[in-house]
């Protein structure tokens, strides 16, 4: 299949190896991938922090870029949900039933990583191989917007060496939240303080999530606290394989 | 002031100039209601439900049948030596044993009630999903104070009174809606330290229920 | 018309609120117990419901309906509840209701009042309003009573002392019923609290009480509660007058089915509370002889003209939302400056105040979902919280406000790949002078409340799209566009 990668504008800037993971791995699932350099970002931040009226023309830019595609590939689960919960409500704002009707038409089409792989694609095994302590920290989007359920766990289940352990409270903020972090500093930090808590407890090496937004934040404390601990893209996981050796993920 | 409604009134009504449509039963007819309404218990499973729940909330739960039943109510009383008692009024005739003697309701002010061991009243519906006696304060239920300032209430409940579901208990209780209704489930109680539970902060302590079958 | 939520005229930002809060630790543990033990309860009850997504769409229904006619339904409760032998009072604002009230008391000849606890009241600040006018009011419900006795301020809607553990409760009650004797165990301080009451209970003529729902068909009014301080002031009074919110009204006796299985289950995490009471006006012989009912607007219908905010009408306080916020859990409930607090709190206070003031609390919340996923009514609260904000920007923040003018810049540069591109580009220059080893340990400005607790990665040397461009180079392909 011919999958459109919309990378997100943090992880393009930000997270260059999320993005060549989430192409090392659908290539090698046989898949080719096409990356549209007209895009940027799909307007959370605007629309998250009371610009809703910035966000619109990013809408109409997002939907121009992929209305031909075949199936697009978002591996940030709160860019999924800002799109997935956002869009028609802000296309039915605008007095232009034709951007309506390409926004209801897209959507169907448009998949965080992991729904791509399990649901669009039916794979839960990925041949990935990633011999380490790994707790799986589930973004709020992912588990109360995008419903991803245990679609993560299914795939991480499936690597080769991995060593995977609950994370406790798994159902809780880590504290990240966009602008919140620094409109709200000192809340935002003692919510981060309980989730490092909790990662730690694991004594895993490796926090993975579907979203690179709350790892960023997760290893900004904790690579403060010189906890030891790292951060990988359910992605970077994912495309590591036995042959990758030395340079594996998230490195 | 009078004034003030009718400024209200119109202030509510230049707010809802969007909500279009102004057909209210219609409307109000079409909301869906695809929660249970009546239970799929038998009879046995659903009194057996009922007990478990008052007794998950500190209730106290005896079976008897209906000849027993003043001996029954002897029984309790003097189990924990209650002799000031008042019985509500309008109770059905020999539900008291006769032996003993009650205060009727009407003679009893507030002081005995703050100052007596217990009541006696029945009730006219239950649910056994909550553990829940509802009282509409007729013959027999006693007025609402009467089942508040007592430490004890002792409560009569006959088998068939008893519905599993919340919806069936409103349903029972459509007639009477416009009367003073109170439902209890268990002894008073607050959790309001630390989230600790506990009984009888203002109304009784104690709820014994005498279930009837 | 001046509208007021308890306190919040002059409550600071919620970022400042917060800081003597986060630095408690007694109370963050005391408020993470709770609201822990809350939850867990309230998980158990809900589980055991098997139908519990087709109640909460019934009551989001039932209410939203209402909302849409609610001028017919308060005409209706007001009809039938006059009929039963009520009277009913309509308020504009806060002080209208309180001087209702007032002029209430003083005309059956009263000079106290025992309450029931009542959140509206807060919000009026009723109790400060009557003291003025020499009318003490009794706070009966324990948490009421400690909050009253204690000087305090409520910190969560249905537990409004749950940042007090028993000792403090006990230094509380010691000094203030004369009891230096008193233990710290919860039954000791419970019994206490009973004695102190029972007398005010058998002698004060007068009750005022909120309402959970009004019966728009019968007009009757419930109580739901858990300590019978409820049936006393409801019962033992000649005058009982009942101060509630318009948006309380739900159309018929039969909507009590559905809201009477979420209530409890959300509220406590019980499947019933022990007492739930009705009634309709003044019933002769059982109860008081003079029933009055307050309906107060305070800002209720500049929410309903909002129609994207409407739905925080539908609230039935629960507070299932505080228990499950995170933010909540760090902070209690004083630093939202309001009678309401938590994600509720967050949208209803600055709605309530015509976004005018609390203009912070919409912010107050990182958007995570768990309060509109506990919430039995469905009220998407992060929807309106983020509709909120987008008031806050139109109507409240001036165009040159240093936050607009970044956000603008910022959508230029999203509008086009060329300055999308060139933004990469200029932003690993300017960050050189603040990198070191890979990372950013202090930058200025509002990224300082970042960094003051979080490193932050350095750009990479090479965006993903400069890593695509060079691969589809190599390959031959050349970049398309
Ligand atoms: S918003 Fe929902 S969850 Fe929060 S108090 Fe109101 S009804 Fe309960």
């Amino acid at each position: 299949m011919r999958i459109s990668l919309f990378i997100t504008c943090y992880n393009d800037t930000l997270f260059p190896a999320t993005g060549q993971a989430v192409v090392r791995l659908l290539e090698r699932l046989g898949h080719s991938i096409d990356f549209p350099l007209e895009q940027t970002c799909c307007g959370q931040m605007h629309y998250n922090t009371g610009y809703q009226q910035e966000a619109m023309p990013l809408m109409r830019r997002f939907v121009r870029i992929f209305r031909e595609a075949e199936a697009v590939c978002i591996p940030s689960s709160s860019c999924m949900a800002m799109i997935r919960d956002h869009y028609p409500k802000m296309a039915a704002e605008q007095s232009d039933p034709g951007l309506r009707s390409e926004v209801e038409e897209l959507l169907p089409r448009v998949y965080e990583l992991s729904e791509l792989l399990v649901n669009r694609l039916g794979v839960e095994d990925v041949g990935a191989w990633f011999p380490h302590r790994v707790t799986y920290h589930a973004s709020c989007h992912s588990q109360r917007s995008l419903h991803l359920g245990d679609l993560p766990l299914r795939l991480l289940r499936k690597v080769r060496g991995i060593d995977l352990v609950d994370l406790p409270n798994i159902d809780r903020c880590c504290g990240f939240g966009g602008t919140f972090a620094v409109k709200m500093g000192d809340v935002s930090a003692a919510m981060l303080a309980e989730k490092m808590r909790d990662v730690e407890n694991t004594a895993a090496e490796v926090v993975t999530a579907v979203d690179n937004s709350c790892l960023m934040h997760i290893f900004g404390g904790l690579h403060r606290a010189r906890a030891g601990v790292r951060v990988a893209h359910l992605a970077e996981v994912l495309a590591s394989t036995q042959d990758d050796g030395a340079q594996e993920a998230g490195a | 002031m009078p004034e003030t409604r009718e400024e209200i009134l119109a202030r509510i009504r230049s707010a809802l100039r969007d909500a279009g449509d102004r057909e209210v039963a219609a409307e109000r007819a079409a909301i869906a209601r695809g929660y249970i309404r009546s239970g799929h218990l038998g009879p046995e499973a659903r009194l057996h439900l009922f007990m478990d729940r008052l007794r998950d909330y500190d209730a106290h739960v005896v079976e008897t049948s209906a000849d027993s039943l003043p001996r029954t109510i002897a029984a309790l009383l003097a189990e924990h030596n209650q002799k000031k008692v008042i019985a509500a009024a309008g109770l059905p005739e020999g539900l008291l044993p006769g032996e003993l003697s009650f205060i009727p309701e009407k003679q009893a002010d507030i002081q005995d009630l703050n100052d007596c061991d217990g009541i006696v009243t029945i009730c006219t519906s239950a649910i056994a999903a909550t553990g829940t006696i509802v009282l509409t304060h007729g013959p027999g239920e006693g007025r609402r104070r009467l089942t508040l300032l007592p430490d004890r209430h002792l409560c009569v409940v006959r088998a068939e009174q008893v519905v599993e579901t919340v919806p069936e208990a409103i349903e029972r209780l459509g007639g009477l809606a416009t009367h003073p209704l109170t439902f209890i489930s268990g002894p008073s109680a607050t959790a309001d330290i630390e989230m600790t539970r506990i009984r009888g902060v203002h109304g009784p302590r104690f709820l014994e229920v005498v279930l009837v079958r | 018309m001046t509208i007021r939520v308890g306190e919040s005229a002059e409550a600071p930002p919620f970022q400042k609120a917060a800081l003597p809060l986060l630095e408690d630790p007694q109370l963050r543990k005391n408020v993470r117990h709770a609201t822990d033990v809350i939850q867990r309860k309230r998980g158990l009850v809900v589980a055991e419901q098997t139908d519990w997504q087709e109640l909460r769409n019934a009551a989001s229904a039932i209410k939203a309906h209402t909302l849409r006619h609610l001028d017919h339904y308060l005409v209706q409760f007001e009809r039938a509840c006059t009929a039963g032998g009520g009277q009913v009072h309509w308020a504009a604002d806060a002080d209208e209701a309180n001087r209702i009230i007032a002029g209430l008391v003083k005309q059956y000849g009263g000079n106290e009042v025992i309450k029931i606890k009542t959140m509206t009241s807060d919000e009026t600040g009723l109790n400060e309003a009557l003291e003025r006018d020499g009318i003490r009011a009794h706070e009966t419900d324990l948490a009421e009573l400690i909050i009253q006795l204690g000087r305090d301020r409520p910190s969560h809607i249905v537990v409004p002392a749950l940042h007090k553990n028993r000792s403090q409760v006990r230094e509380i009650f010691r000094e203030r019923m004369h009891l230096p004797e008193l233990g710290d165990q919860p039954e000791d301080l419970t019994a206490a609290a009973r004695h102190y009451l029972r007398e005010k209970f058998l002698n004060v003529k007068i009750g005022v009480c909120g309402a959970n729902f009004l019966v728009a068909e019968t007009g009757s009014v419930c109580i739901v509660e858990s300590e019978g301080n409820g049936r006393m002031c409801l019962t033992l009074p000649d005058v009982l007058i009942s101060l509630a919110g318009i948006e309380k009204v739900i159309p018929l006796f039969q909507d009590l089915e559905v809201f009477l299985q979420l209530l409890p289950r959300s509220a406590t995490g019980e499947r019933m509370n022990p007492y739930n009471s009705l009634w309709t006006g003044v019933h002769p012989g059982d109860g008081p002889k003079h029933f009055h009912v307050v309906l107060l607007d305070n800002g209720r219908t500049g929410i309903l003209a909002d129609a994207e905010a409407r739905q925080t009408l539908q609230c039935i306080r629960c507070a299932a939302c505080l228990n499950a916020c995170p933010v909540y859990r760090q902070t209690g409930g004083h630093a939202y400056g309001s009678s309401y607090s938590g994600p509720i709190g967050a949208i209803v206070t600055p709605q309530l105040l015509n976004m005018r003031q609390g203009q912070t609390l919409p912010y107050a919340s990182s958007l995570c979902g768990a309060c509109y996923e506990v919430c039995p009514v469905r009220i998407n609260i992060p929807e309106v919280l983020i509709h909120l904000r987008g008031r806050v920007v139109r109507e409240q923040k001036s165009t040159l406000d240093p936050e607009a003018l970044a956000m603008k810049a910022a959508a230029a540069i999203f509008t086009s790949r060329t300055r999308f591109e060139a933004a990469q580009r200029l932003g690993r220059l300017g960050q050189a002078p603040m990198v070191s080893k890979g990372w950013m340990r202090n930058l200025p400005g509002m990224l300082g409340n970042w960094t003051r607790v979080r490193d932050l990665r350095a750009l990479p040397p090479q965006t993903f799209r400069e890593w695509w461009k060079a691969r589809e180079k190599a390959a031959g392909k050349g970049s398309h566009a």
